[in-house]
């Protein structure tokens, strides 16, 4: 599949710190890719780095052979990435359907297919941003950024903080858009066993490098990098 | 990528589908509360033909307020410099009469571009750096600018004895400004609710819409493809050109304009109205303004060396009790005496 996103000899941080060194980065269309390490090695910098909210110090992005490095953060969501925040940073004086129109764009993925993946969000469509729980807010802000019709999406650690019977729905709805609406996908997460069993590939980052990069299937059927990288994490996600 | 054809046209358009539109139909319908607002504020008109003068400061001082909250209010850009387009404005106003053309129509279009331009010009300097400190800065600069430069150039506008020769026709070539002020309450009270109505619009539109989510959150927006610069910009445009509009309505009824217009204290007041009438619902700053020149009224009559002193005393009360608006006084007030009630 030819790429793409491409990520070359990336150099990024915020302010006068340097988080990621040196990265390089290729994602084919409609791939879906894990992206795991221990806390503060540059997992969301990465992200971050994507949609263009840090501090580039040297290297190049783009999008389908389109170079993107110097596009605002609207440019590159016009370019079509999406970006689920850690923070999900919902409109809170929106109300749900406005959180989900007020940026969409033309493409397949419309409001009443975004309601079909997440039927919570359709019967809490009148409610305000700031009125839904943890889990309806990742629903939401998963469904924001598919209004956008993105080819990439960005999510940061999707699952934190949520019930675990709310991570296997949403996961789940992970996987579908995965295979069904053919986005490529870079998930930021901590339950590696997990996200492994629904991307294509993996990698690994250790001070804001690659360490290691496989297929998803073989870190889990080898889970052996993963311990070495990720140590008592990796030990507990695979338990 | 998957499709469904059976989708409407609509929902695969990229506008909001018809349900999406139909709520923001909803959102722009008028409530009760507003129809009564705007009948009383016709009713004065007719009621109360002795207070046409004042009610005309008031009716040009909520259009000032109007502005200032639409960038406050709805996104979230802090302002100490309006008074900049509400001076030019009216001085704009106040030359074309002399040197252009009396008729008040022209003066006040002539007088809301100027100031829109001057908005739009200035406009970028508000998104070198979002901080609210930097534009307090800014905006207060671009006043302190505007005011030393209408100064300087008293050739054009009179300096410190003001801008004299001030002559406006009769309104649509048939209507006098008369001493009493009646059809320059009428003039006012017509443009303040045309502004308002406009103003109205934009915000209960899909642009209002995003408005809104700037105001949340400016970043998340930008990540999201909303042009963030290029929206408040044009909010700040469009924002600058009513309060021009407000500045030339005072020339035209005053028929003099002087330095005054551009002085600290108008971008101040106009703040403090709209701190007394409450931020983001437009009609906060005509509230506002009704609260703030009666009591003014009403202070310097009870009390002319101290009326400052009650304001000061009425502003902090109402931040502190009413939270931040005069409209939420009385709502906070009751929940106090029913919590007293049950203890």
């Amino acid at each position: 599949m030819p790429d793409l996103l491409t990520i070359e000899n990336l150099r990024a941080g915020y302010g006068e710190a340097v988080v990621i060194p040196d990265l390089s980065l290729r994602i084919a269309s409609g791939e879906a890719l894990a992206v795991l390490g221990r806390n503060g090695v540059g997992k969301t910098t990465l992200l971050d780095s994507i949609i263009g909210v840090t501090r580039r110090f040297g290297g190049r992005l783009a999008v389908d052979g389109r170079d993107i490095s110097a596009l605002s953060p609207e440019g590159r969501a016009a370019a079509g990435i999406g970006w689920v925040p850690q923070q999900r940073d919902i409109f809170r004086s929106l109300t749900v359907e406005e959180n989900l129109t007020a940026t969409a764009r033309p493409g397949p993925c419309t409001l009443r297919r975004v309601y079909e993946m997440f039927p919570r969000l359709e019967e809490r469509r009148t409610n305000m941003g700031s009125q839904l729980s943890g889990g309806e807010q990742q629903m939401l802000a998963i469904g924001r950024a598919l209004m956008l019709n993105p080819r990439i999406l960005l999510l940061d650690e999707p699952t934190e903080g949520l019930a675990p019977i709310i991570v296997e729905q949403l996961l789940a709805q992970i996987r579908r858009i995965i295979r069904e609406e053919g986005i490529a996908t870079i998930i930021v997460e901590q339950h590696a066993r997990k996200i492994l069993k629904v991307t294509d590939r993996a990698i690994i980052l250790d001070r804001g490098e690659v360490v290691h990069d496989a297929a998803s299937a073989s870190l889990l059927a080898d889970p052996r990098p993963l311990e070495q990288h990720l140590g008592a994490i990796a030990k507990g996600a695979a338990a | 990528m998957m499709t469904d054809t059976s989708l409407s046209p609509l929902l695969a358009s990229p506008r909001p589908n018809e349900r999406v539109s139909r709520d923001l139909l909803r959102r722009g319908r008028w409530k009760p509360a507003e129809f009564v607002f705007w009948l009383i504020v016709a009713a004065s008109f007719f009621f109360l033909p002795d207070r046409h003068l004042l009610l005309s400061e008031i009716a040009i001082l909520g259009l000032f307020a109007l502005s200032l909250d639409l960038i406050i209010g709805y996104a979230g850009v802090v302002s100490l410099g309006h008074g900049a387009f509400f001076g030019l404005g009216a001085y704009v106003a106040g030359l074309t009469s002399i040197h252009l053309t009396g008729e008040p129509l022209t003066g006040l279009v002539l007088a809301a571009l100027a100031a829109g331009l001057l908005g739009l010009a200035t406009g970028p300097l508000l998104l070198l750096r979002a901080s609210d400190l930097t534009r307090l800065m800014v905006t207060l600069g671009v006043a302190m600018l505007v005011l030393e430069g209408a100064n300087q150039a008293a050739w054009l506008t009179g300096g410190a004895d003001g801008l004299t020769g001030v002559m406006i026709d009769p309104l649509l070539g048939r209507f006098e400004f008369d001493l009493f002020g009646t059809t320059g309450y009428a003039y006012c009270l017509i443009v303040t609710f045309a502004f308002f109505l406009i103003a109205r619009r934009v915000v209960t539109s899909p642009y209002g819409l995003s408005l809104r989510a700037i105001r949340d959150n400016p970043l998340r927006a930008r990540s999201m493809g909303i042009p963030v610069g290029r929206r408040i910009l044009g909010l700040y445009a469009f924002s600058a050109l009513i309060a021009g509009a407000a500045g030339a309505l005072l020339t035209q009824t005053t028929m003099f304009v002087s330095l005054d217009v551009l002085a600290f204290h108008r971008s101040a007041d106009v703040l403090l109205i709209l701190v007394l009438g409450g931020v983001g619902y437009l009609y906060g700053g005509l509230l506002g303004a009704i609260g703030f020149k009666l009591l003014q009224d009403w202070f310097s009559a009870i009390t002319p060396q101290y009326w400052m002193f009650w304001m000061g005393l009425v502003l902090l009360v109402v931040v502190l009790i009413g939270r931040e608006n005069l409209n939420a006084l009385p709502r906070t007030l009751l929940a106090r005496f029913r919590k007293e009630g049950r203890t």
